[in-house]
Order: structure tokens, then sequence, then C-alpha cells
């Protein structure tokens, strides 16, 4: 009886979930009349705005990245080494773009950065890009120091540290050959989650007006019928290789140690 | 002795400071980039548009067309919220007590890390092309069953339907985290429980039930204040047809559609009030279930 209710609960869920990415798949491959083809797919690879749009996301999601690593790392490193009593601060702080919708947080930029302001990043395009990668790494923040603090975990970083520095190393030596290997496995996964995140955003690009792939993604799918579709398996499949390069990056990590303190 | 201590109180007193020099440029960056816009908007929320103290815009927000966009907002999130956690929680029983093949709880959970996170204008596309006008199942129940969901009162623009989509992303956060919690239930609780002579629905009730409550109703004010804040999924669902309130937020900061900035101000007050309020109550609970999963 259990396992009967079991197996229909995860029958519904599947059936719930399977429908949607179905239905998307076949309504992609409907743009000829009367047969399947991948035409919407060749039209959407072959716009221009497409590649524009995507490389210039893709781009971001990097500069997000490296940017995120050389803020989170550093920092998580510092308050488990010397600072371990602001740890419960700073994990609240980490959580806080979680609390805050990021609408919110793109209005409060716009307001406090225009080009009336004492800093006005949104003067220029380059700027803008500037605010909106610091607003990406904002949105990011909470996944990728989750990450990188359990990777710090699983290392016993005050020894670490002092064998390192018997050895004569400086802080950047010990940060960027002690410490960054170490939980390179969790830094990769913070980082394919970033780039799964920032490729699909689209209100903070939106309202700050960047040409990027989630506002170009909106006005297709406000102007057409198939191509929408196409983009969405796209996306999809972004999204599932991103999980998927967790799931394999993770196999190398080493295991959580039990620590003594 | 009498050397060293002076020595040593030299040292603390030069190296206290240069220890919180290293999250200096963190709280920099959250001052500049979370804290100080997040404050502008609540400061601005109180004032008038010559600078002064007022809660005219807070008395602004209780006019009937507002209103309304906060409560179909908050009626959409309760649903999305409940509905995701009751079918959240049952697929999570499911996977891991419910006697299934071993080999399906990997792949289930890899599927909801991946679920969860599409969301926004892709996910609206997908329903679109399965339940919009001309979709997937749609089209099938019209013409293989005879069941026309329009004429029904089904839209996909409307608050089941904006339901209906977020469960996409909603029941895999559930079941990303209330499947931890189920694998903390102990063998040992329902064996003692059942020495006792309590019945499973007993034992439901009486030990698991309590045990899980908080994780149960902190996951649900999760789940809540991440389909309040979402707006992308929304704007490509519905375009801006159905006023909800970060639609409303979105097209007063495009393009202040309200006449009064400082309008957009106070809906955006009142959003983090609603999201803050809920993820209180999360983080309060998450704290208070974790002391059951040593």
């Amino acid at each position: 009886m259990k396992k009967f209710w079991a197996w229909l609960a995860l029958f519904a869920g599947l059936l719930y979930f399977a429908l949607p990415l179905i239905g998307m798949t076949e309504f992609s491959l409907k743009m000829r009349r009367g047969e399947y083809s991948f035409d919407a797919y060749a039209k959407v690879l072959a716009d221009p705005r497409f590649q524009e749009t995507f490389t210039y996301s893709v781009g971001m999601a990097i500069v997000t990245i490296l940017f995120g690593v050389f803020l989170i790392v550093p920092t998580a490193y510092w308050v488990r080494l010397k600072l371990p009593r602001l740890r419960p601060f700073i994990e609240f702080v980490t959580l806080l773009p979680l609390i805050i919708p990021a609408i919110v947080i793109v209005f409060g930029y716009i307001r406090l950065y225009n080009t009336s302001s004492w800093l006005p990043l949104t003067g220029s395009a380059t700027g803008t890009n500037l605010l909106l990668m610091f607003g990406y790494a904002t949105l990011a923040m909470p996944y990728m120091y989750r990450a990188v603090d359990t990777g710090l975990r699983t290392i016993d970083v005050t020894t670490l540290t002092e064998a390192a520095q018997s050895l004569g190393a400086g802080w950047f030596t010990i940060l960027s050959r002690i410490i960054l290997p170490n939980v390179l496995v969790a830094v990769l996964s913070g980082a394919f989650l970033t780039f799964a995140i920032v490729l699909g955003e689209f209100t903070m690009a939106a309202l700050l007006n960047r040409p990027a792939f989630g506002p170009f993604m909106q006005l297709l799918g406000a102007n057409r019928a198939y191509e929408p579709a196409a983009l969405a398996v796209i996306a999809f499949g972004i999204t599932w290789g991103c999980m998927a390069l967790i799931q394999i990056v993770s196999r190398f990590a080493p295991k959580a140690q039990s620590q003594p303190h | 002795m009498t050397n060293s201590a002076p020595a040593a109180q030299d040292r603390t007193r030069a190296r206290l400071p240069l220890h919180w020099l290293g999250v200096v440029p963190f709280l920099l960056f959250v001052l500049l980039f979370l804290v100080l816009p997040t404050m502008n908007i609540v400061i601005g929320a109180f004032r008038n548009p010559a600078g002064e103290f007022t809660l005219q815009n807070i008395r602004n927000l209780f006019t009937p067309s507002i209103m309304a966009a906060y409560w179909i907002s908050i009626r959409i999130s309760l649903a999305s919220a409940l509905l995701g956690c009751l079918i959240g929680f049952a697929v999570a029983a499911a996977i891991t007590m419910g006697g299934l093949p071993r080999w399906i709880r990997s792949p289930m959970l890899t599927f909801s890390g991946v679920a969860s996170n599409f969301a926004g204008v892709p996910l609206a596309f997908a329903f679109i092309a399965t339940l919009g006008p001309i979709g997937l199942v749609t089209v099938f129940l019209r013409t293989n069953l005879g069941i026309d969901l329009r004429s029904l009162g089904f839209n996909l623009l409307s608050f089941w339907g904006l339901t209906v989509t977020y469960l996409f992303f909603q029941i895999p956060l559930m079941i990303l985290i209330i499947t931890p919690a189920l694998d903390g239930l102990k063998r040992e609780w329902r064996e003692a429980a059942s020495i006792l002579g309590a019945t499973g629905f007993q034992y439901w009730r009486m030990v698991a039930l309590p045990i899980l409550f908080p994780s149960l109703l902190g996951t649900f004010a999760l789940l809540f204040a991440n389909s309040f804040g979402a707006v992308a999924t929304a704007i490509a669902l519905t375009g801006s047809s159905l006023s909800i309130v970060p639609i409303l937020l979105f097209a007063q900061i495009r393009g202040d559609v309200l006449g009064d900035p400082h309008l957009g101000y106070a809906l955006a007050f009142g959003m983090i009030v609603v999201t803050g309020i809920a993820n209180t109550i999360y983080i309060w609970l998450r704290a208070r279930s974790e002391r059951w999963q040593k």
C-alpha cells in the first residue's frame, strides 16, 4: 500500500515535470507546417542579436565569476582563520540577497548611481556594465559564499596557513597556491551556478538597459511563436549542463574530515 | 616577566585593527551594492519630493488598485508555496521512505537541482508551449478528449496559470530542502513508537511531524518569498496584463506609470517588508530545526 502511494507521488511529479519539457521541445520543432524540423533553432542561432546578447551574457558571467572568487575566497578564508566570531554575521549578510528581491536592489542602484549622483555609474556603458556585474555578484553571493565556506570546512585552514608561513610564504602565495587549489572544487561549483544564474537573468539587465540574453529572450517571446520554445530548450540545456558540471567536479571533492576542533 | 608583558600588549594593540582590514573589501562591497541601495529605497519611501519626512507615500499604497496587486501577489505566493510544500513533501517522502528502488533517488535530486534553477523567461516559454492556447496539453485535451480548458475557465495568464508555472521551481526547491530533513528522522524513533503501540498515523502525528514542523514551516516561508519576488517569469508569461506587485514595480521603474516616483519607493518598501517577514520566519525556524538534525 505504501509502495503504491510512493509510486503514485513519483509518477504524478514526473508527469508534471515532463509535460512542459516535452511541450516546449515539441513546439520548438513545429515551425515548418506539417512536419518536424529544426527551423526555429536555425533561425534563433542565425539571429545576430542572439549572438550578440549571448556573447555579452557569457562575458558578464565570466567577469562576475572572477570578481566573486576574488572577493569571496579571501573573505571566507580570513573569517575562518582570524575572525571566527564574525562568521554568523557574515553568513547572515551573504543571505541578504535572498531576502531583498533583485528588483528592489536594482531600483536602488538606479536611484543611487544615476547621472546626477556622487558616483554616476549609469552615465556610461562601461559604468553600467560594471554596475550590472556588481549586481550579478550580489545575486550570486549566497551560493558562492556557501560553496566556498563548505569547501574551507573540509581543510585545516590554520595548520595549512602556519605551515606555509613557516616556509616563508606571504599572504598572496598562501591564498593563490595553498587555499585556492584546495577549495577549487567548491569554487567551481559556485562558478557554474553563477554562470547559470547570470546567463538567464532578466530583471537587472532589463532595468539597467543592457543587451543581455535574458531581455533578448523576453523580447523574442513577445514577438514570435516558435523561436521562444527553441530558446527555452537551449536555456534548459545550459542549466542542465551547469548542474552536470557541478556533479562531475564534486566527485573530485575531498571528503569532509572529522576535525578535532 | 615585566619586560615581556608590555611587548605582548604592544603586539595585540598593533594586530587588532589589522584583523578587521581583511574583511573591509567585502563589507565595502556589501555596503555599496546591497545595503546603501536598499536603504535608499526605504528612506525614499518615507520622504516627499522636497526631501521632508512623510507617511503619505505609505498611505498612498492603500488605494484599491495597489492593494489588489499586493493581494493577488500574496495569494499566488501562498498558493504556490503551499502546493509546492505538499507535492514536494510527497515526492521527497516517496524517494526517501516509500520503498522505491534506490537508484531513483539520485537522478531525482539532480533533476530537482536543475528544475529549481530553471526559472525566469524560458520557464514561461515552456508553459506557454504546454498550457497556452495552442500548447501541447491544451490541444491534446481539446482534440482527443473534448475538454476545452478555456471554457472551463483556465487561462495561463491568471492566478492559477501563474501558480501552476511557479510550481515548476517551487516543488524541486522543497524536495532539495526537505529530503535531508526526512533522512534525519531516525529509524529508532519509529521503532520506539511502534514498540509503545503507536500506529503509523500516530507516529506521524505525534513524532515525525512535530520534529519536521520547523523545517516545513521554514521552507514554506522561503518558497513564499521566492515566488513573491519573481519578476521574469511573470513578465514573460503575462506581458503586463496581470497586475501583480513585481510587474507593477517593474513598469514603474521603467516609465513612472504611477506618476509619482515616491510611490515606487513605497511599493518596493512593501515588497521588502513582505519578503523580510517571510524570510525572518525561515531563518529563525531553520536554526531551530537544525537542532534535531545532528
